[in-house]
C-alpha cells in the first residue's frame, strides 16, 4: 500500500510537471473553466431574479445542490483522466504497454494524469456550495454534516463510476463514445437542479439507474428535512450516497470484464 | 515442465470492413459490417528454460499476436497457454512481473522524460530493491553503453540508442523470459550487432530464456539455436536451422573459381546458377550427387584455381517456404 502511495506520487510528480512545462495554456484553462461555470450560476441567479424560483426551493437550497454537484464532478474529472481519454490509449495501443505493468490497472490509469484544469470549476462549486450553507437556515447536526460529506465524495464515486462506463465502451468500439459523454455531461447538467422540476421517467431513470439523484438530490432532501420522494421511505434519503459506490462497484466490475475483450492494434 | 507450454492457440480479430464510396460511408455509421480474421489457428509448441528461439513468418503471419498472448495482453479464443506454469491473462500480476517485453515499433518508455527517470519509474512500478536496482542498472549501463544517454528525453533518442534503452527498461526487474517483438527493425548495422552481443551474452550469463520474432536472419543467425516459422497463423517448422534447411531443400551450392572463363557444365544433378567472370555458381542435390564425386568430376574436367561448397543462403529457405504457404 505505501509502495503505491508512493507510485501515485510519482506519476502525479510527472503529470505535474508536464501541465507545468506549458503554465501559460494550464492557467489560461483553469480560469476558463472556472468562469464559464461561474456564469452558469449566474445565469440561475438571474432567472431567479427574474422569473421566481422553482417550485419549493429557494436560490440557496438550489445553490446546495449546484455546489455539490460542481465539488464532486470536478474531483472525479481530475482523477479520472486516464479513463476519460481511455478511447485515444486505446486506439493508440498505449493500453498494452499499462498491461504490461505488474500494478492495478486503476491505479496506473488514475497515475496517468492529475486533470488540474478542472480546479477551476472545483473551486467555483466550492465558492457556491459555501454560499448555500451560509444562506440557508436549518438546524445543523453532525448527522446532516456527514451526510453533505458523504454525498460529495458518493458524487465522486459515481461520476467517476460513470467516466469507467465510458472507458469500458473503448474496448469494443472506437466510435458512439459521444452518447456516454452526453450521459456524464448532462447528468452533471441535470443534477444541479431538484429533480421534481422533471418528468417523473427522467427522475425515475436518475435515481434507479444512473443514480445521481442518489448523491445530490435525495440527501440534499434529507439536509433540508424534506420528505422521500415516490413512494420511497425518508430513511431511505441517508442511505442513498451509498448507491454510488455500488455503482462505482459495478462500474470496475464492467471495465475488468472489458480487458478480456481487448484486442490491442495491429502494427 | 517447459517454461512456456502453447496448445492450440486461436485467436480471432474482428475487423470493420469499410464500404468504398460516401454512400458506403454514410452506411457504416448506422450499421457496420464486420469480418472475422483469423490471426491464430492452432498453434502449438513448447520452449524450455535457457532457449533463445527465433519466431519468424511473413508480415500478417500472427507472430505479434502469439506474442502478445504470451505477454499476457490478448486473452485467446481457443486453445491452453502456460508461462512459468501461469496463465498469463488470467494472473496478470504476478505473470508480467517475471517477464520482460521489447516492442520494436513502439517504444515502453515515457516519453517525454528522461531516460533515467523512466528507469526509477519502473522501479517503483515494479518494486525493485535499491541495492539490486543499482547493480542491475550498473551492468546495463555499460553493457549497452547509456552513459551519454541516461539525461536526455526518449523523444529526442535514436532508434538505436532507443532501442538499448527499452532492453535495459525491459530488464530492470531481472525477469526470467524476455520476449522480443522485432528487436532489430529500422536499426543500422551497427546498432544490430551491439543488441545481438548483447542478447548472446544475456543468454550465457543469466540463462534468460528469449523469444524473438524478426525478418533478419543474421539475428536468427546468430542467436538463435532453434526457430519456428509461422504462416498464416500455423506453425510450418520448428526446429533448428540445419533442420529448417534440410526440410526446405536439401540443396547446396558450389563456388568454383576457374582459370578460364567459358567451361561448360552440363551435367546431371547440376544446375548453373549463374556466372561472375571466373566464378560460377553451381547448385546440386548432395544426395543425388555426393559432393566429394561432384569436385572430382569437376576437377577432372577443368581448370579449377578455387572451389567450395556453402549453404544456401537462409534468406532463400525462408522465401521457398513461405512460398509453400497455401494463400
Ligand atoms: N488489433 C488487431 N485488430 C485487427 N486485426 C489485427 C490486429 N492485430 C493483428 N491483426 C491481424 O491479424 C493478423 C496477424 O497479425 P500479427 O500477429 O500482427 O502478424 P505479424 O506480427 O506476424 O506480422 C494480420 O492479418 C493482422 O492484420
Ligand atoms: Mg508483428
Amino acid at each position: 500500500m505505501s509502495n503505491a502511495l508512493r507510485l501515485y506520487r510519482r506519476f502525479l510528480g510527472i503529470s505535474l510537471r508536464a501541465q507545468m512545462e506549458y503554465r501559460a495554456s494550464f492557467l489560461m484553462q483553469s480560469l476558463g473553466n472556472f468562469l464559464i461555470t461561474g456564469v452558469e450560476f449566474l445565469l440561475i441567479w438571474a432567472l431567479y431574479d427574474r422569473f421566481g424560483q422553482v417550485p419549493g426551493w429557494s436560490l440557496a437550497e438550489v445553490a446546495l445542490l449546484y455546489g455539490l454537484v460542481n465539488t464532486s464532478f470536478p474531483i472525479a474529472e481530475v482523477l479520472s483522466y486516464g479513463f476519460d481519454a481511455f478511447g485515444s490509449t486505446v486506439k493508440a495501443g498505449e493500453f498494452d504497454r499499462v498491461l504490461l505493468r505488474p500494478r492495478s490497472l486503476v491505479l496506473q490509469l488514475i497515475g496517468q494524469r492529475l486533470a488540474l484544469k478542472n480546479v477551476g470549476r472545483f473551486l467555483q462549486g466550492l465558492a457556491v456550495l459555501s454560499f448555500a450553507l451560509s444562506g440557508l437556515s436549518f438546524d445543523w447536526s453532525a448527522a446532516k454534516v456527514l451526510l453533505i460529506l458523504l454525498a460529495l465524495v458518493g458524487g465522486v464515486a459515481l461520476f467517476f463510476g460513470l467516466i469507467v462506463l465510458q472507458a469500458t465502451l473503448a474496448f469494443w468500439t472506437t466510435e458512439s463514445l459521444e452518447v456516454m459523454n452526453t450521459m456524464t455531461y448532462g447528468g452533471a447538467e441535470t443534477a444541479q437542479f431538484p429533480l421534481s422540476i422533471y418528468p417523473a421517467w427522467l427522475r425515475t431513470f436518475f435515481i434507479f439507474v444512473v443514480p445521481l439523484g442518489c448523491v445530490t438530490y435525495l440527501p440534499v432532501l434529507a439536509v433540508l428535512d424534506r420528505p422521500a420522494p415516490a413512494g420511497l421511505p425518508d430513511a431511505a434519503l441517508l442511505f442513498a450516497p451509498g448507491v454510488a459506490f455500488v455503482f462505482l462497484a459495478v462500474a470496475l466490475r464492467a471495465f475488468q470484464f472489458g480487458v478480456g475483450h481487448y484486442t490491442s492494434t495491429g502494427s | 515442465m517447459p517454461q512456456i507450454v502453447v496448445e492450440g492457440l486461436g485467436k480471432q480479430y474482428r475487423v470493420a470492413e469499410r464500404k468504398a464510396g460516401t454512400l458506403g460511408a454514410l452506411g457504416g455509421l448506422f450499421r457496420r459490417n464486420y469480418c472475422m480474421v483469423d490471426a491464430l489457428k492452432g498453434v502449438s509448441f513448447n520452449i524450455e528454460r535457457g532457449e533463445v528461439v527465433g519466431y519468424i513468418g511473413p508480415n500478417g503471419a500472427g507472430k505479434s499476436t502469439t506474442v502478445k498472448v504470451l505477454a499476457g495482453i490478448l486473452v485467446p479464443d481457443a486453445g491452453r497457454c502456460e508461462v512459468n506454469g501461469r496463465v498469463p491473462w488470467r494472473e496478470r500480476i504476478e505473470h508480467v512481473r517475471r517477464i520482460g517485453v521489447v516492442f520494436g515499433q513502439r517504444t515502453q518508455l515515457w516519453w517525454d522524460l528522461p531516460v533515467i527517470e523512466s528507469f526509477e519509474l519502473l522501479r517503483d512500478i515494479y518494486r525493485v530493491e535499491e541495492a539490486a536496482y543499482r547493480k542491475t542498472l550498473d551492468e546495463l549501463v555499460t553493457r549497452l553503453n547509456l552513459g551519454a544517454i541516461l539525461d536526455t528525453p526518449v523523444r529526442q533518442l535514436s532508434l538505436g540508442q532507443r532501442m538499448r534503452c527499452d532492453l535495459a527498461a525491459s530488464l530492470l526487474h531481472a525477469p526470467e523470459l524476455l520476449f522480443l517483438d522485432e528487436p532489430t527493425i529500422g536499426l543500422d548495422a551497427v546498432a544490430k550487432l551491439a543488441v545481438r552481443d548483447f542478447l548472446r551474452e544475456l543468454n550465457h550469463a543469466h540463462g534468460v530464456t528469449v523469444l524473438l520474432t524478426t525478418h533478419d536472419m543474421d539475428d536468427i543467425e546468430a542467436l538463435c539455436s532453434r526457430v519456428m516459422v509461422i504462416g498464416e497463423g500455423r506453425i510450418l517448422s520448428d526446429g533448428t536451422l540445419d533442420g529448417l534447411r534440410a526440410q526446405v531443400s536439401s540443396e547446396r551450392r558450389l563456388i568454383v573459381d576457374l582459370e578460364r572463363e567459358n567451361g561448360s557444365f552440363e551435367q546431371d544433378g547440376v544446375t548453373v546458377e549463374r556466372r561472375e567472370g571466373h566464378r560460377v555458381f553451381l547448385r546440386f542435390d548432395p544426395r543425388k550427387v555426393p559432393a566429394a564425386e561432384l569436385i572430382g568430376r569437376i576437377a577432372s574436367r577443368h581448370a579449377v584455381r578455387d572451389l567450395f561448397v556453402e549453404n544456401l543462403p537462409i534468406e532463400e529457405i525462408i522465401r521457398r517456404l513461405y512460398e509453400r504457404i497455401p494463400a
